[in-house]
C-alpha cells in the first residue's frame, strides 16, 4: 500500500496536482488564522472583547461564519462597470498571493519548488497583483476607486524598489537567490543574517508594510477620504479574494522576511536531524511573530500622508538601500 | 520534417498554444477599442513571452520579464492612461480610417523578417541546454566579457532618466516660490 501512495506520488502530474491544492487549502487557512488574529489582538489592544459567541468560545467560528457569509452574497457588478476586467481583477490579485507561497521554505528539503532563482521569481510575481489593483481601481467605473487604484499603484511602484533593493544585501551574503540555499548559507556561517543586514531588514518591513496598504500606508483605501479605494465596488466572494490575498500577503511577506533575515526553518543550536521534523514549527513561529508586528503597528502609528509616504520611499528608504548594498559589497570582499 | 511529426512531441503542443496565445492578444493590442483593454492584451502577450523563455530554460530572463515588462513599465502605462484619460467602454478617439497603408507596412515588415530570419537561421538546430541556466554564469558574463555594453546601457538609462526629470519639472513662479518659503 505504502509503495502504491510513494509510486503515485512519483508521478509528476499527481505530485503536481498535490502540491497545487496544498498550496490552494494553505491561502484559506492562513487567512482565517491571521484574520481571527487581528480581530482579537485590535479588540485587546482598545480594550474590548472582540469576536465572542460564534462557535462557543472565544468565538473562534467567527472567520469561518464570515466566510459562508460572503459566499452566500449576490454578485454585485456596477452598471458602469468594465464587466470583464472587473472579474478579472481579484483573480489576478489571488494567483500572485498563491504563487508566492510555492518558493517558501518550511524545512531542510520541504519547499514546494525551490527554483534557482526564487527570491527574485518571488519579487516578480508579487508585481502582477498591482496590476491586479489598478485595474480593480479602473473597471469598478467609480471616483473613488479610480483615486484608490492610482494612489496604491503610485504606492506599489515607489515601494517596490526598496523592497528588491534590501533583499539584494542577503542575496549578495548568501551568494545565491535560491530560498533553501539561503537558510543553508545562513546555517553555514552561525548565524542568521539580521545582525549584519539590520538595515536591509527594517528596509524590508517597511516597504512589506507599504506593499501591502496596510496602516500606516493605507492611502488606498483611506476610509475618511476614498470611502474604501479600489475595493468601494467590491462585494460577496470577489470581496473576499481581496481579503484573503491581503492576509495570505502578510503571511507570506513575513515568511519570506524570516527566511531571508531571521534564519528560517533554523535556529541555532538545534541538530540537523530534528530540524526536519522541528522546521516548520520554528518558520511559522518566526513568521506569526513579524504577523503580530504588523498588527501592532496598526493600532500605534497614524497613517502617512501621501506626500510624506512618497518622499518616505525615494528620498529616504532607497539611497539608505543603495547604501546598505555597498556596505554588503565591500564586506564580502574585505573581511 | 511533417507538421504531423511535429505534433508529436507535447512541448510543441505547449509551444503552438502559447504562440497562438500570444499572437491572439497582440492582435488585440492593435485592434481594441479601449485603451486599457488594450494595454492588459499587453500583459497577455508579454506574459506568452516570458512563457517561452522559460521553456527556453532561460528562468532568470523568464523572471525579468515579468518583473520589468509586468511589473513596472506596464503599470506606468496603466497608470499614465488612467491619470490622464481612461473612460470604460468603447474608446472613438481609437479608431481611424486610415487602415489600409499601415496594415500593409507591417506585413511587408513580417515577411522581411521572416524572410531574413529563415534564411540566417533556417537549418540551425539548437540544442537542448537541459538545465536551466544558472544566475551565476549570466552575472559573470554581464559583468566580465560583456561589462562595457553593460556600462554603456546603464549610462544611457540614467541619460534618460535625468531628460526625464528635466523636461517634467517646471520652474516655479516668483509667487509660488514665496509660498513655498512660507511653509
Amino acid at each position: 500500500m505504502s509503495t502504491f501512495i510513494s509510486d503515485l506520488f512519483a508521478n509528476f502530474w499527481v505530485s503536481l496536482a498535490g502540491k497545487v491544492l496544498l498550496v490552494a487549502l494553505m491561502i484559506p487557512l492562513v487567512g482565517m488564522v491571521i484574520g481571527y488574529a487581528e480581530m482579537k489582538l485590535s479588540a485587546k489592544m482598545q480594550a474590548r472583547v472582540g469576536p465572542y459567541f460564534a462557535g462557543g468560545r472565544w468565538g473562534w467560528a467567527q472567520l469561518i461564519a464570515d466566510g459562508v457569509k460572503f459566499f452566500q452574497k449576490e454578485d454585485l457588478i456596477p452598471e458602469e462597470a468594465d464587466r470583464p476586467v472587473f472579474k478579472i481583477a481579484p483573480v489576478l490579485v489571488l494567483i500572485s498571493t498563491v504563487a508566492l507561497l510555492v518558493v517558501i521554505p518550511f524545512g531542510p528539503g520541504i519547499i514546494f519548488r525551490d527554483l534557482s532563482v526564487g527570491i527574485f521569481y518571488a519579487l516578480a510575481i508579487s508585481s502582477l497583483s498591482t496590476v491586479g489593483i489598478l485595474i480593480a481601481g479602473w473597471s469598478s467605473g467609480n471616483k473613488y476607486s479610480l483615486m484608490g487604484g492610482l494612489r496604491a499603484a503610485g504606492q506599489l511602484i515607489a515601494y517596490e524598489l526598496p523592497l528588491v533593493l534590501a533583499v539584494v544585501g542577503s542575496v549578495m551574503m548568501a551568494g545565491t537567490m535560491s530560498m533553501g540555499g539561503i537558510v543553508e548559507a545562513q546555517i553555514e556561517a552561525g548565524y542568521p543574517y539580521v545582525i549584519i543586514q539590520f538595515i536591509g531588514f527594517g528596509i524590508f518591513m517597511i516597504a512589506a508594510l507599504a506593499e501591502l496598504s496596510r496602516i500606516p500606508f493605507d492611502m488606498p483605501i483611506a476610509e475618511s477620504e476614498l470611502v474604501m479605494g479600489y475595493l468601494t465596488e467590491y462585494s460577496g466572494f470577489r470581496f473576499l479574494f481581496f481579503f484573503l490575498a491581503e492576509f495570505a500577503n502578510m503571511f507570506s511577506l513575513s515568511a519570506i522576511a524570516a527566511t531571508l533575515f531571521l534564519g528560517g526553518y533554523w535556529l541555532p543550536g538545534i541538530p540537523e536531524d530534528v530540524l526536519a521534523y522541528a522546521g516548520p514549527v520554528i518558520l511559522l513561529a518566526k513568521t506569526f511573530l513579524l504577523v503580530f508586528a504588523m498588527i501592532w503597528f496598526r493600532w500605534t502609528f497614524p497613517r502617512f500622508r501621501e506626500d510624506q509616504l512618497q518622499s518616505l520611499a525615494w528620498k529616504w528608504l532607497i539611497p539608505l538601500a543603495l547604501a546598505n548594498i555597498i556596505i554588503t559589497g565591500a564586506l564580502k570582499v574585505y573581511l | 520534417m511533417s507538421f504531423i511529426d511535429w505534433l508529436g512531441s507535447p512541448v510543441n503542443w505547449v509551444f503552438l498554444v502559447v504562440g497562438l496565445a500570444i499572437l491572439f492578444s497582440s492582435w488585440r493590442v492593435v485592434t481594441a477599442k479601449n485603451v486599457v483593454h488594450a494595454a492588459l492584451y499587453l500583459v497577455a502577450a508579454l506574459g506568452g513571452a516570458a512563457i517561452l523563455f522559460l521553456m527556453l530554460s532561460a528562468e532568470f530572463v523568464a523572471w525579468v520579464v515579468v518583473l520589468v515588462y509586468i511589473g513596472a513599465v506596464l503599470v506606468l502605462f496603466l497608470f499614465g492612461i488612467m491619470i490622464t484619460r481612461a473612460p470604460t467602454g468603447k474608446d472613438v478617439g481609437l479608431d481611424t480610417p486610415h487602415k489600409t497603408s499601415p496594415a500593409l507596412l507591417s506585413v511587408a515588415t513580417f515577411v522581411l523578417l521572416s524572410w531574413a530570419s529563415i534564411q540566417a537561421f533556417g537549418t540551425t538546430q539548437v540544442e537542448s541546454v537541459g538545465e536551466p541556466t544558472s544566475t551565476e554564469v549570466l552575472g559573470i558574463a554581464l559583468l566580465g566579457r560583456f561589462v562595457i555594453p553593460f556600462e554603456v546601457v546603464s549610462f544611457v538609462l540614467l541619460a534618460a532618466l535625468i531628460g526625464g526629470v528635466t523636461i517634467a519639472r517646471r520652474d516655479l513662479t516668483p509667487a509660488e516660490e514665496e509660498e513655498r518659503r512660507a511653509v
